[in-house]
Order: structure tokens, then sequence, then C-alpha cells
């Protein structure tokens, strides 16, 4: 008699109906789409988290209004009408205590975090007119220094009126201006003249910038690698670049149909969620040139701003018509406390899945997703196009005297230069 | 008859005098009254010639024409010659008389008078005075134009001699049977076109190419040069084939078998024909090497130069069809062609009229008919012409136009073992090649991590669905390498050796034309050669032999695919119950009336794959539906693809494994504590102070992607 005993017997078919369960169910299970907050009477632009609170939401709205949320209960705690025209800008402090906005009538102001209290007036704990429209701000994670950006970059003091010191390189106007979470004086920019510039706060200069095809619309910084940050650029496509090589993009994301508007990292560093123009939101892997999930709605619009949750649990974003959308950042996770068995259930089914990916079956039915017809014909008439470029190409290169048409890798192909 | 004639040459006659001078008129009028008998009879021929005349036949040119046999008595004709009546012989009998003397002054006169005649004297012509008249004279000399009289080249000359009255008559006899057959032909072909009954022209279709089929084998024996030619016309059908895209069912016809071919068995068959028919037409024959096409073809024209012989225009005559290639390739043997055989010349206007004229095929296929018929001739007279002037040269010449029938030969049979060598190799490849590729891993390529479609998918039936599309549409893409799949290591069953064997059932059985000995060549100087050839095919297969002594190799294959074929065959129920209804027990055996019974015949099954293929098994066993749970490439980490199999046979189960086990095989990646806001990496957390570790809420297990910065500090803090 055979030395095993009977029942571990055939345990490679056993694992793989297991795998092939588990895909199935994460699949059926996958109901991305928790909640939507409306409130807002015009587009949502910008969205910023609360660094203390995890229920806590701010919203910047496309007529001046900026409310704030509550995620648990699903509705709005307040509502501030802080500028005319666009808040263009909203960041907290990293105290949690207060917050800041820049909007269209040139104005940065700073908010208390709590309502004000009976009978008093809503107003701003200060405010600091400026000469230019600032089109962004964010703030220093540990110290009381902010950064906005308009047609340059300036660092103010809170204390200040003045900025400490403000940075141009060029003279086309910042879109955004984010500062890098580890390494906390390094700020990063991206201007409309299609370049990503780099300044270190304790410089009077910037560091570097490297230029692009076409305009990158935000940057963000990766919150677990310290040099690593993603930007998101108009030509469809995501940059992640290392600061210390700009030369060349550690990894182009390519998915989206549309101009790509936001984009945040989730908390763990491992997976970034970008916002389209194409009504779409997609979460890449960083390590991934294409992306594991795309949610969409039938009346989501144009998505203009998106954040990722500190606990890394759940996925925002702020679209033209209004409404900020709650998602899962993984579709078929199980909301609320877990027992001990699921929990182990949950892990073992995830590692199967893991295991067995590879397997065709499997492989096609966790691949499958849903998309509106807009989306997926572009991307039938973009992968045409594709096509018919690199056929192109491929033919000059045939035809021409060998090594006289470089040949460019897709990652060298969108970078310009790098100036320092 | 004769009066006609006689009138002919009177007119000629008369012309002529008229030609020369009027003023022989005025005297032969002058002398009428002299009773000479001749002067007489050709003064009533003139009467009568002159009576004839009338204003349409005033004038006739000389044409050239064949030596006629008849030559009148009467008629001094000059045509042709050149000469000229002499005014003074027909003078000569006329006696010096006074009466004449003022006519004889007159004459003189006139004779001593210079007047232009036309044409121009030979000496008038010669006479060239400008330096261009002077070249143009020296161009005609030296090409042997005629100058002086613009009839007839000596080569014209030549070949109008060479054609006697016997040949004009049995080219007559030829030409007079060709136009008979071909209208009894074309009367037959009528007839049966006629014929309304589908299975008749079938019945035929299939009659005509099975004879088609034999003649050539037996033009392959007898005529190994005709056979090559066929060949070329094969494979100038295929190239056509190719261009116009025939039998792609595309007609009419394919179109609506098309639609009928879910429906109807026949109308299914009748496609796979057209298909197999259109693969068959546009199979692509390997080319030769290039030098070898080159080698060749220098040894071609070197024996051109020396003597063109029956090959070469057979050789032409294949080349037919093309004008251009024909152009090139005649212009440079024109002249050995027109002294050789004058026949030859219009050979190509009318390759050309049948290539322009391809909607009249009759005229067409007479043209081949007398163009055979001149061949022939030409192939006659030159042999007689051999025989009779150089009997060493023409052993040589023959020598050399077997030898090149040979090195054509050669190099067909050259061309079919690289075929066959290269398609082998193939074979030998695609049996080894997968598996090396298997165990390349798939780097550049990164698939897409979503397949993105218009469809939605929610329900685990449509789950279901999906998986199966899935596999299906990848039935076709090799077979993925897997645990137990000893059968694929096999080559017999692999899907596409049946493709291959097909391929070469179809094209002309090459390995046939290679191992059956060719028949020997009447013709007297081969046999040395042929012996060779024979010699060094006994000579490798005695080393083929020797090399595979011990085991038969090919009674193997067949036992074994004897025994496969009975294997797959569905075997019969037996049903039978001894001893059921009659006495059982030892010895005895059921009855073969119960047996019969009760014995379930199992159908027939659909006929094997390889049923016409005798040295090849195809195993019709494989299971496409498991190809869907396979792995088809060796996934992107994996080197090897034993690793990756080992680590799908290592279970993770908590039924394989301890609890502990499989606690910390199921661990994922990335845990997060509920609730709890993920901060930025700090300084401290990667190991500048571990103290500060505890509110850390991401615990990176295996962190793949921090730079090897962090990774250090990492290693530092846990050896901490």
């Amino acid at each position: 008699m055979s030395a095993k005993p009977s029942w571990t017997y055939r345990e490679v078919p056993r694992e793989y109906v297991r795998a092939l369960n588990a895909t199935k169910l994460e699949r059926v299970f996958a109901k991305p789409f928790l909640a939507s907050l409306d409130g807002h009477r015009d587009g949502v632009n910008c969205l910023a988290k609360h660094p203390k609170n995890l229920a806590t939401v701010l919203s910047g709205a496309c007529n001046g209004e900026v409310r704030i949320w509550n995620l648990t209960q699903r509705n709005c705690i307040r509502t501030i009408q802080a500028h005319e025209g666009f808040v263009q800008g909203i960041c907290t402090r990293f105290c949690g205590n207060s917050f800041f906005t820049v909007g269209d009538d040139k104005t940065v102001k700073q908010w208390k975090m709590d309502g004000p209290g009976y009978g008093e007036e809503e107003e701003p704990l200060h405010t600091i007119l400026g000469k230019t429209v600032y089109t962004g701000i964010d703030h220093h994670w540990k110290e009381a220094v902010f950064a906005t950006c308009g047609q340059q970059v300036d660092i103010w003091d809170e204390q200040r009126t003045n900025p400490i010191c403000s940075m141009t390189w060029g003279f086309d106007s910042i879109s955004s201006v984010k500062f890098n979470p580890v390494e906390t004086f390094l700020l990063g920019s991206c201007a409309s003249d299609r370049n990503i510039v780099l300044y270190d706060m304790r410089q009077a200069t910037p560091l570097k910038k490297v230029i692009l095809d076409m305009r990158t619309n935000t940057i963000c910084w990766n919150p677990m690698e310290v040099f690593i940050f993603t930007a998101a650029n108009e030509d469809y496509n995501l940059y992640t670049f290392d600061m210390c090589a700009l030369d060349t993009p550690v990894m182009v994301h390519m998915d989206h149909v549309s101009a790509v508007l936001d984009v945040d990292y989730s908390p763990t560093g491992k997976e970034f969620v970008s916002a389209s123009f194409d009504k779409s939101i997609r979460i890449f892997p960083v390590d991934k040139s294409q992306s594991r999930e795309v949610y969409h709605t039938k009346r989501m619009q144009h998505v203009i701003c998106v954040k990722w949750t500190s606990n890394s649990k759940y996925i925002m974003c702020g679209s033209d018509e209004m409404n900020i959308r709650l998602w899962k950042a993984n579709a078929s996770e199980k909301l609320g406390v877990l027992t001990s068995r699921e929990k182990a259930a949950k892990d073992y089914n995830q590692k199967l899945k893991e295991k067995f990916q590879h397997y065709l079956h499997i492989k096609h039915i966790a691949r499958h997703r849903h998309l509106p017809k807009s989306i997926y014909s572009q991307i039938q008439e973009q992968c045409i196009m594709k096509e018919a470029c690199q056929r192109k190409e491929v033919n000059r290169i045939k035809h021409s005297k060998p090594g006289s048409v470089p040949i460019v890798s897709e990652k060298k192909k969108h970078i310009v230069a790098v100036v320092k | 008859m004769t009066a006609n004639r006689l009138a002919e040459s009177l007119l000629a006659l008369s012309q002529q005098e008229e030609l020369v001078d009027l003023p022989k008129d005025y005297l032969l009028s002058g002398s009428e009254d002299e009773g000479d008998n001749d002067g007489e009879r050709e003064h009533q021929k003139l009467l009568e010639a002159i009576s004839s005349l009338d204003g349409k036949n005033r004038r006739k040119l000389a044409e050239r024409s064949e030596a006629s046999l008849k030559v009148s008595e009467f008629n001094v004709s000059s045509e042709g010659s050149g000469e000229k009546l002499v005014l003074a012989d027909l003078l000569e009998p006329v006696k010096t008389s006074s009466s004449l003397a003022t006519v004889k002054k007159q004459l003189n006169r006139v004779k001593s008078k210079k007047t232009v005649e036309l044409p121009l004297n030979k000496e008038e012509i010669e006479r060239a005075r400008t330096p261009l008249e002077q070249e143009i004279f020296n161009l005609l000399h030296k090409n042997k134009q005629p100058v002086a009289d613009p009839l007839l080249t000596p080569v014209e000359k030549a070949s109008l001699q060479a054609m006697s009255l016997e040949e004009a008559k049995m080219r007559r006899a030829e030409l007079q049977r060709a136009r008979a057959l071909q209208s009894y032909y074309e009367a037959k072909a009528r007839r049966e076109k006629k014929i309304k009954s589908k299975k008749y022209h079938k019945v035929v279709k299939k009659g005509k190419a099975k004879k088609a089929l034999k003649e050539f084998e037996q033009l392959r024996k007898v005529n190994p040069a005709a056979a090559l030619e066929e060949l070329e016309k094969i494979e100038k059908a295929r190239m056509m084939e190719r261009m116009s895209l025939k039998h792609q069912n595309s007609g009419k016809w394919a179109k609506s078998k098309a639609i009928m071919a879910k429906y109807d068995l026949e109308a299914r068959q009748a496609m796979q024909e057209q298909l197999a028919k259109n693969k068959e037409l546009t199979q692509k024959l390997q080319v030769a090497s290039e030098s070898e096409e080159e080698e060749g073809g220098t040894e071609e024209k070197v024996e051109e130069l020396l003597v063109p012989d029956v090959v070469n225009e057979v050789q032409m005559n294949a080349d037919g069809p093309n004008p251009w290639m024909l152009r090139s390739c005649t212009s440079d043997t024109k002249e050995a062609a027109t002294q050789e055989d004058p026949e030859q010349l219009p050979e190509p206007e009318a390759h050309e009229v049948s290539e322009s004229g391809g909607e009249d095929r009759p005229v067409a296929e007479e043209e081949i008919l007398l163009r055979e018929f001149e061949e022939r001739r030409s192939l006659r007279k030159r042999s007689e012409l051999s025989q009779d002037a150089e009997p060493a040269g023409s052993q040589e010449t023959k020598d050399s136009s077997s030898q090149e029938v040979l090195s054509e030969l050669r190099v067909l049979s050259q061309k079919l073992k690289e075929n066959d060598q290269s398609r082998k190799q193939k074979a030998s490849s695609e049996g080894t090649i997968p598996q090396v590729q298997r165990e390349e891993p798939a780097t550049e390529e990164e698939e897409p991590l979503l397949l993105q479609r218009p469809e939605r998918v929610q329900t685990l039936e449509e789950l279901e669905e999906l998986g199966k599309e899935e596999c299906f549409q990848n039935k076709e893409l090799p077979r993925p390498v897997l645990e137990g799949q000893q059968s694929e290591r096999t080559p017999n069953n692999r899907p596409d050796a049946p493709k291959e064997k097909k391929k070469k059932e179809q094209m002309i059985d090459l390995q046939n034309l290679l191992t059956t000995q060719s028949p020997s060549v009447k013709s007297l100087a081969v046999p040395t050669i042929e012996e060779l050839e024979d010699e060094e095919e006994r000579n490798q297969r005695q080393m083929i032999k020797e090399a595979f002594a011990g085991d038969d190799v090919i009674r193997d294959f067949l036992k074994e695919k004897r025994e496969a074929v009975e294997a797959s065959k569905p075997k019969d129920v037996d049903l039978t119950l001894p001893g059921w209804g009659e006495w059982g027990g030892v010895g005895l055996k059921p009855s073969a009336k119960k047996r019969r019974r009760f014995l379930i015949k199992a159908p027939e099954g659909p006929p094997r794959k390889d049923k016409n293929l005798p040295n090849v098994i195809i195993n019709e066993k494989r299971n496409i539906h498991t190809a869907a749970h396979q792995v088809r490439v060796l996934p992107y980490p994996f080197t090897h693809h034993w690793q990756f199999e080992r680590t799908i046979q290592t279970p993770i189960g908590s039924t394989w494994n301890t609890q502990r086990a499989f606690q910390k095989l199921t661990t994922p990646k990335v845990v997060t504590k509920p609730g709890h806001i993920i901060n930025p990496i700090k300084a401290e957390d990667v190991g500048y102070r571990s103290s500060s570790r505890s509110d850390l809420s991401v615990i990176q297990r295996n962190p793949k992607r921090i730079t090897t910065r962090h990774k250090k500090q990492l290693k530092k803090s846990s050896v901490d």
C-alpha cells in the first residue's frame, strides 16, 4: 500500500477546484460601490482626507462651497461658502484642527475643522489676499508650513501673510503642488508647460524638472517609498518616477482612454487610484503597467478628484455631476468585523487564487470586467491606433539604414528632457 | 486552262515590251508586212494581249513566287533575272535594206539618246556619290540585302529552295489532317458540353484526372524531358491559382454552398473539396537555392551555344505562354535558329496569338497541333542532317542534350529532397522547440490584468460560461505542458502532423520520383550516367540498411499503427448470459444463435484521420476540454517548468498542513489593522529607532518593492 493516507490524495485538483470556486465567488460578490454623497450644487473640484479621523472627508466644489462629510453616517456635517468661484484646492493641517482652501478669488483661507459655536458666524481663521489666482495648495506633513501654486510656487509660514519664498521656473501656471510625506521638505509640482518640477524647501531654487510629451495634471508621492511619485498625464497615461532618475520612468501605466485628472496612493504604497476624464476610476498596482480594477457607474461623469482613505479600505471620488462616491478598494471584500474562521478562509482563498492565477479558466474569470460601451469602443479604437503606430515604426526601422532610426522604449518615448 | 495561261504569259510579255520601250511597237507595226512566221505569231499574240488589256490590269508588278515547272516556250520572260530584252536581238533577223535605213537611223538615235530607265541600272546605283550613300551601301552589302532587285534576300531564297514540292505537299496534307481533326474534336466537345448530367461531368473529370496522372507516369518513364515540361506546367497552374485566388470560397457557388453547408452534408463535402483543391493548388513549392539555379542557367547557355537541341526547344515551348520570356530567350539564339530551321521563326508570333486570344480555344489548339507537327518535322530533319554531316559531333551533342535532361532531373530531385528534409526538420524542430519555448519565461509581454468587455457577468452560471468560452477560444492553440502529459511527448499525436502529411500527399509523389528507378532513356549515350546515379542510390540505400540493421523500424511502426487502430475501434457489447435458458457449466458455451441475438454491434465510428496516411498515427483521444484548465506558458517569475510544477504540487490548505503551517502559508503580504490610519513611512519605521514601531499599522512581509536602503535597514532591525 502507499505511504500516503487516503485523504491526502489529489491535493492539486482539489485545491484547483477550491481556487476556481473562490475566484467565481470573488466575481459574484464584487460590488464595490458603497455610497454616493450628494449635496454639492456644482461639480466637486477637490477632496481632502482628515489626517486623524477616518470618517471625515472634506470637499470643495466649483461654486466655492466647501463641505465636510461624515462617512460612517454618509451625510454632510458642515457646509461653508468659502470662496467666490471655484475652490481650487483644499488641504488639512497635519494636526487635524484646521484646513486651508484656495479659490479663484485670489485668497488663501484657513478654517477651523470644528463648526462655529452657537451664535458665532462662519468665518475663516485667517485670510491671505494674494496677487494672483492660486490653483493648488498642500500642507507640510509635520511643520506649520504650507505651499501654494499658481504663477509660482509659494511657501508660506502659517503665521505670516507673505510667503517665505517663492520659486519659479518658466512662466507657465502651475497646476498642483505636493509635499513629500516622508522627506517632508521635498516638493513636487506640475506646470502647464508640460514639466514636473521638484523643489527642496530648504533651497531658494528648484531642484530639477522633467519635461514630458503632454501636460501633467497632478502628482502624488508614494507614502511608503521616499523618492517615488506618480504623475497623472493628459496623454491618458500615468508615469511613476524615481526622483533620482527622472530620465526614465519606473513604470508607465496605461489603461485610461482619456486624460487622467487625479491620482492618489493607497497608504500601503502598493497601489494607487487614478481618476480620469473618461468617467472611470482605475486601480493600478505600482509595479504593473495595467490596471487591476476599473470602477464606473452609469451616472458618474468626468471624475475630477479621487482619494484613497487612510485605512486603505475605501476610495472616494468626486465628479462633475456634483456627487462624491465611495467605493471599496477591494471590490469583493466583506465589510464589517470578521470572525477568525472567516478571516482564515478569506486568507486561504486569497492564497489559492494567487497560486492558481495562471490557469486559463481561473484567469479568464478573474480578469473579466464589465465596461460601458463608450469606454470599450474607445479602447478598441486606441488599440488600432497604437498598432498602426507600432507597425509604422517597425516599417521605418526595417526600411532605413540599420542604426539610423533609434529604437526608443515605451518608457523613454514620452520623456522629452530632464533639466537640472 | 491553257488558254488562260497563254494569255497570262502574253500579257507578261507585252508588259515587258511596254516597259522596255515604246518604239518597238512602232517598229513591229512597221514590219508587219514581213511574212515571217514567228513574227506573225507574235503579232497575233500581241494583238490578243492588247485586246484583253483593259483599264484594270494594266500593269502588274513582278511578284515573288515559287519556281514554276511550266515554262512557256513562247515566253521570253525577263522577270526576276534582272536581264533586259536587248533591242538588237529582236532586230537581228531584219536585213538591212534601204527602205529601213531611216528607221534604223531613227532607232540609233533613240539608242544613243540616254533616257533614265526605271529601275535604275546596277552601275548607276552602285555609283554612290555621297558618304551617306556609301555607308548605306556598305550596310546593305554586309547584310546581304538585295540592292538592285529588292525581292528576295539570299536567306529567303535558300529557304525557298529548301522546301521541295513533296514537302509542300506533305505539309498541306498535315494541315488538312489537323484541320479535320480539329473539327472532329470541336464537334465532340460541343456534343459533350450539351450533356447536362452533373454526375457524368464529374465522372468525366475524374477520369480525365486519372488519365492525366497515368499519362504523366508514362511520360516520366519514357521521356523525362517532357515530364519535366509537364511538371512545369503544373507549377504554372499553381502560380495562376495563387494569383487568381480561385477556389477561395468567394465565388457565387461557394457562397451558396457555405449557406447550405450547415444543413447539407453533400454541400459540406463539396466545400471541403474545393478548399482542399485550393490548398493543393496554392501549395508553394520551395525553390532551389539561387546559386544552383544560376549554375543550371549557365550550363544551359553553354549548351545552347553548342547546339540548339531538342531539349532546349522543349524548354522554350514550355516557357511559351509568357511572350516576354520568350522574346528574351529567342533573341539570343535567333541567329542559330534562322540558320538551322526556318520553321522555328514564326513560332513566337503564334504563341503570342494564342496568348492574346485566349477565348478562341480551337485556334490555339490548332496552333499547338501545328507546332507539334513542325517540331516533329524539324526534329526529323535535324537528325538526318546530323547523321549525314558529322557522326561524331552528333554523338556528342546528343550526349550533351541527354546530360542536360539528367542534370535538370537531378536539380529537380535535389529540390525535392531539400523540401523533404526541410519539412522533416521542421517537424523535428516542432517536436523540440515547443518544449524549449515552454521553458522560457514570458517576461517581455505583460498581459493586461483586466479583460474588459461590454457584457456584465454577475451570476455563477455566467462565470462558468465565461470560462468555457475561453477554453473554446483557445482550442486551436498548442496545449500547455503540465503534470502528466506523456502523450504529448510522443510525436505522433501532434495536431499538426496530419497537415504535414497531407501536404506531402498532394505534391507529386516526390519520394516515388526519387526512389523508383527511372526507365532508361532511349538514347545512345545516356546509359553510363544512368548507371552512375543508380549506383549512388544503391549505395545510399545500402548505407541506410547497414545503419538500421538491427531494428526493422517500418514493420514496428506498422504494427504499432495496427494496434492503435484496433484499440480505437468501438467494441461490440456481448450481453449473453451463459446458462440462461440453457445448460451451463464448465466447457459449455452459449449457443451461436443466442450469442448472435445478444451481441450488440457497436456502430461504425467515424473514419480515422490517418486512414490514408500510411506512415502516420493520429491519436484522436486528446481531450480538448482539459486544455482550459491548464497553463499555457510558464508564468513570469519561474524559470523552469519544474519550479512551477513544484509550487503547484505543494498544497497550502489546512487539510494537508498543520494549523501553524497553514497560518504561516496563508498570511497575506500586506496586513492592515482595521480602523487604523496608516501613516506614511518614517525614518524610524525602517530602523533608526526601533522603539516607535508600535504605532506602525502596516506590517509588511516580503517587502519586494522597497528600495535597497530600506531593505538593509529592515534587516538591521530584524537582527536587533
